[in-house]
C-alpha cells in the first residue's frame, strides 16, 4: 500500500511521470519541516509579510441578533492577499525554492489561491503560471488582472466544465511536461500524497492560533468550529489541532448550489461516492460509471466535485460533520455579515456564516462558535450584484 | 490462455489505440475488426473518461465526443464481446482507475475475463498503487501493464521486476499527442528494463510517422500509436474505417 492514507482515502494515483517528483517533494518536506532555519524564515514571512497571527474577532452584534451561542470570527480575510491561501503558498514556494525549482504553477478557482501564489512567486523571485477555468476567469476577472499585475501568466482553461476541476487537470498536465524545474503549488488539502499533508500542515496555523486565542478570551475551547469546504484547506487548517478534542464539534459546510436534490450542486459528502481522481481516493460527485459530474456552485472556490482525503476520513469516522448550504443561503449570509458586522466575507466563507445562523439560536449563551472567515468578499461583489439582478461587471 | 504472449511473435508489434464510442460504438467495432485484418498485433481500446489527465487535446476531445454520444462501460463490454466471437486479435483496455474502481474492480475484471480482454493499461495507477487492481487482475487473468516514463530513472528496475505482459515505455514528458521529435533516451530506458527482466517493451506517446516508428523499433519490441489514429477518426468521422486501415497497414509495413 502506498503512503499518505487517511483510513481508506488518499494515496498517490498519478502518472508514472510524476512519481519521482512527489517522492522528491516528500523527501524535501520531511527534511525542511524540522529545519530551524526553514521554520524561522517561514515564521518571519507569516508574521511580517502575511500579517499573522490573524485576529479572532468577537462578533457581538451577530451574537446578539441570533441570541444563542457566542460567535467568533477567525479573520483569515485580513491576511495579505485577502484569504487563508497565503499560509500554504508561502510554505510551498519557500520549499520549492529550497528544492532548487525556479518556476511554480498552480490551479485556481475563485482566484484567491492564484493571487496568493503569484504574490509569493513575485516576492521570492520565481516564475509563475496560473491555470484557471474560463467560467472562473469570466466571473472573477479582477483576480485575473491582479495575478497578471503580480507578474504571473494566467492560462484560461477551456477543457471540460471550464472550472476548478479542469484547472487542476491542466496544471497536472503541465507538470508532467515540465517536472524538472517546476513545482506545482497545489492549493488545497487534496491531490496525491504528500500534498494533503503538506497543505494541512501549513494551514494548521489557523487552528493553533484559534486554540490559544480562545483560551485567552474564554478560558476554554470552543463548542463548534465552522468552515466552508471545497477541497477543504481552510477547514482542515481550522480542525486539525482540535481532532483530539472530541468535545469540540467540527462542521464543514459544503456548497449545495441549487440544493442537494438537484443536479446543480457541489456538495460532495452529501451526494458523492468513493472514487479515485486527482491523485487521491476520496468522495467525488460522479455517475455510476465513474465519470466525474459537472458540479455547480455560485462560489468558484467551492465549485469542485471532490473533497480532500483527510476530510473524507473524518467523515467516515464520524469525527466531523459535513452539511450542505445552498447558493441562496450563502448569498443571504454574505449580505447579513456585511450589514451586521461591517465585514464582507468571501462567498465561500459565507457558506459557513449561513450555517452558523442556523445553529447559533439553538445553542445556549455560554456556548461558543468559531467561524473561519477564510477570505474577504471584495472579489465577489459584482457576482452577488448579478445574483440579485444588478448587471455590474468589473 | 492470455493472448498478450502472441503480440510480439510476429516481428515488431504495431499497437493502435482508439477511443471506444468515437464517433460511435458501431464504428469502433468496425475499426477493431478492420485494424486486426490490417495487421495490428494488439488493439488498445480506450474506455473514455471525463477527465483524462494523461491525455493531450486530441484524445481529450475524442473522450468528450464518445461520452456525449452516450457510450458507457457496459456498452463497451457488449461491443467487445461481439468482436471476440469472430476475432482473435489480442485486446487491451486503456482507461483511468476511477471508471474501473467505480464500476467495481471485481466485476470489471470478471467481465474482461469472460469477454477475452487480455490486459489493461491504467495511466494514473503507478507502481505504488498497483494493489488497487492487481488482486482482481490476477484472479481473472487480466494482465496489468506497467508504464515507465523518462523521469522513472531509479524506479525502472523495481517496475520491470514485477511487470507482466509487456512494458509500456512513455517516450516523452507531458501528455499523449503527436510530436515532431522524440528526444528522450528511450533506448537507455529499455536497456535498464532488459537488464532486470526479459520482457517485451513497446514505446508510446508522440509517435505518428512510419519513420519515427521504424526508428523506435530499432531498440524496442513495438510501438503504440494513439493520437495520430484518433485524429484520422476525428477528420473522417463515420467514414474513417478505410483511412485508418490504410494508416495501420503503412505503419505495420514500416516496422516489419
Amino acid at each position: 500500500m502506498a503512503k499518505g492514507r487517511f483510513g481508506i482515502h488518499g494515496g498517490q494515483y498519478i502518472p508514472e511521470t510524476l512519481m519521482n517528483a512527489v517522492i522528491e517533494l516528500e523527501e524535501a518536506y520531511d527534511r525542511f519541516k524540522n529545519d530551524p532555519e526553514f521554520i524561522a524564515e517561514l515564521d518571519d514571512l507569516l508574521n511580517n509579510y502575511a500579517g499573522r497571527p490573524s485576529l479572532l474577532y468577537f462578533a457581538q452584534k451577530m451574537t446578539k441578533d441570533l441570541s444563542g451561542a457566542k460567535i467568533y470570527l477567525k479573520r483569515e480575510d485580513l491576511n495579505h492577499t485577502g484569504s487563508h491561501k497565503i499560509n500554504n503558498v508561502l510554505g510551498q514556494v519557500l520549499l520549492a525554492k529550497r528544492m532548487g525549482k525556479n518556476r511554480v504553477i498552480a490551479e485556481t478557482g475563485a482566484g484567491q489561491h492564484g493571487v496568493a501564489t503569484a504574490t509569493a512567486a513575485a516576492l521570492m523571485g520565481m516564475k509563475c503560471e496560473i491555470y484557471m477555468g474560463k467560467e472562473d476567469t469570466d466571473r472573477q476577472r479582477l483576480n485575473v488582472f491582479r495575478m497578471e499585475l503580480l507578474g504571473a501568466k494566467v492560462h484560461t482553461v477551456t477543457s471540460g466544465t471550464q472550472t476548478l476541476k479542469d484547472a487542476v487537470n491542466e496544471t497536472m498536465r503541465e507538470w508532467t511536461q515540465r517536472v524538472k524545474d517546476t513545482h506545482y503549488v497545489l492549493g488545497s488539502v487534496m491531490g496525491p500524497h504528500p500534498f494533503p499533508s503538506i497543505v494541512r500542515d501549513f494551514q494548521s496555523i489557523i487552528g493553533r492560533e484559534v486554540k490559544q486565542q480562545m483560551l485567552e478570551k474564554e478560558g476554554r475551547l470552543p463548542d463548534v468550529l465552522l468552515a466552508c469546504v471545497g477541497g477543504g484547506s481552510n477547514a482542515m487548517g481550522l480542525f486539525y489541532d482540535f481532532i483530539e478534542d472530541t468535545k469540540v464539534r467540527l462542521i464543514g459546510c459544503e456548497a449545495a448550489g441549487y440544493g442537494v436534490d438537484t443536479a446543480k450542486t457541489a456538495a460532495t459528502m452529501a451526494t458523492g461516492t468513493v472514487g479515485i481522481f486527482h491523485g487521491m481516493k476520496s468522495y467525488f460527485c460522479q455517475d455510476q460509471y465513474g465519470q466525474i459530474a459537472p458540479v455547480y456552485s455560485i462560489s468558484a472556490g467551492l465549485d469542485y466535485p471532490g473533497v480532500g482525503p483527510e476530510h473524507a476520513n473524518l467523515h467516515d469516522m464520524g469525527r466531523a460533520e459535513y452539511v450542505p448550504v445552498t447558493d441562496d443561503e450563502a448569498v443571504e449570509a454574505f449580505e447579513y455579515l456585511s450589514h451586521t458586522e461591517g465585514i464582507i466575507p468571501a462567498i465561500e466563507s459565507a457558506h459557513a456564516v449561513a450555517y452558523a445562523k442556523k445553529i447559533a439560536p439553538k445553542m445556549s449563551q455560554d456556548q461558543t462558535i468559531v467561524i473561519c472567515l477564510s477570505g474577504r468578499g471584495d472579489k465577489d461583489v459584482a457576482a452577488i450584484a448579478r445574483h440579485r439582478g444588478v448587471q455590474i461587471y468589473e | 490462455m492470455n493472448k498478450l504472449e502472441q503480440v510480439f511473435t510476429n516481428g515488431k508489434a504495431f499497437i493502435p489505440f482508439i477511443t471506444a464510442g468515437d464517433p460511435s460504438i458501431e464504428i469502433t467495432e468496425q475499426l477493431v475488426l478492420a485494424m486486426a485484418d490490417a495487421g495490428a498485433d494488439l488493439i488498445e481500446v480506450g474506455i473514455p473518461f471525463s477527465d483524462p489527465v494523461a491525455e493531450g487535446q486530441v484524445i481529450q476531445e475524442a473522450d468528450n465526443r464518445a461520452l456525449s454520444g452516450g457510450v458507457t462501460t457496459d456498452k463497451i463490454f457488449s461491443m467487445m464481446g461481439r468482436i471476440r466471437k469472430s476475432c482473435n486479435v489480442p485486446m487491451a483496455f486503456m482507461t483511468y482507475v476511477n471508471p474501473i474502481f467505480t464500476y467495481g474492480t471485481d466485476r470489471f475484471m470478471k467481465n474482461c475475463q469472460e469477454i477475452g480482454i487480455d490486459g489493461i493499461i491504467v495511466p494514473d495507477l503507478p507502481y505504488e498503487e498497483k494493489d488497487e487492481l492487481m488482486p482482481c487482475c490476477l484472479k481473472y487473468g487480466v494482465k496489468l501493464i506497467s508504464m515507465i516514463a523518462p523521469t522513472s530513472n531509479n524506479r525502472i528496475s523495481m517496475i520491470a521486476r514485477d511487470a507482466q505482459g509487456f512494458i509500456y515505455c512513455v517516450s516523452s514528458l507531458g501528455v499523449t499527442g503527436v510530436r515532431q521529435e522524440i528526444n528522450t533516451d528511450v533506448k537507455e530506458m529499455i536497456k535498464l528494463v532488459k537488464e532486470v527482466k526479459d520482457i517485451p517493451c513497446a514505446i508510446g506517446f508522440g509517435i505518428s510517422t512510419p519513420e519515427q516508428a521504424a526508428k523506435m523499433v530499432q531498440f524496442s519490441d513495438g510501438v503504440i500509436v494513439g493520437s495520430a489514429i484518433v485524429k484520422i477518426v476525428e477528420q473522417y468521422g463515420m467514414d474513417c474505417v478505410p483511412h485508418v486501415v490504410e494508416y495501420v497497414r503503412m505503419m505495420k509495413n514500416a516496422i516489419k
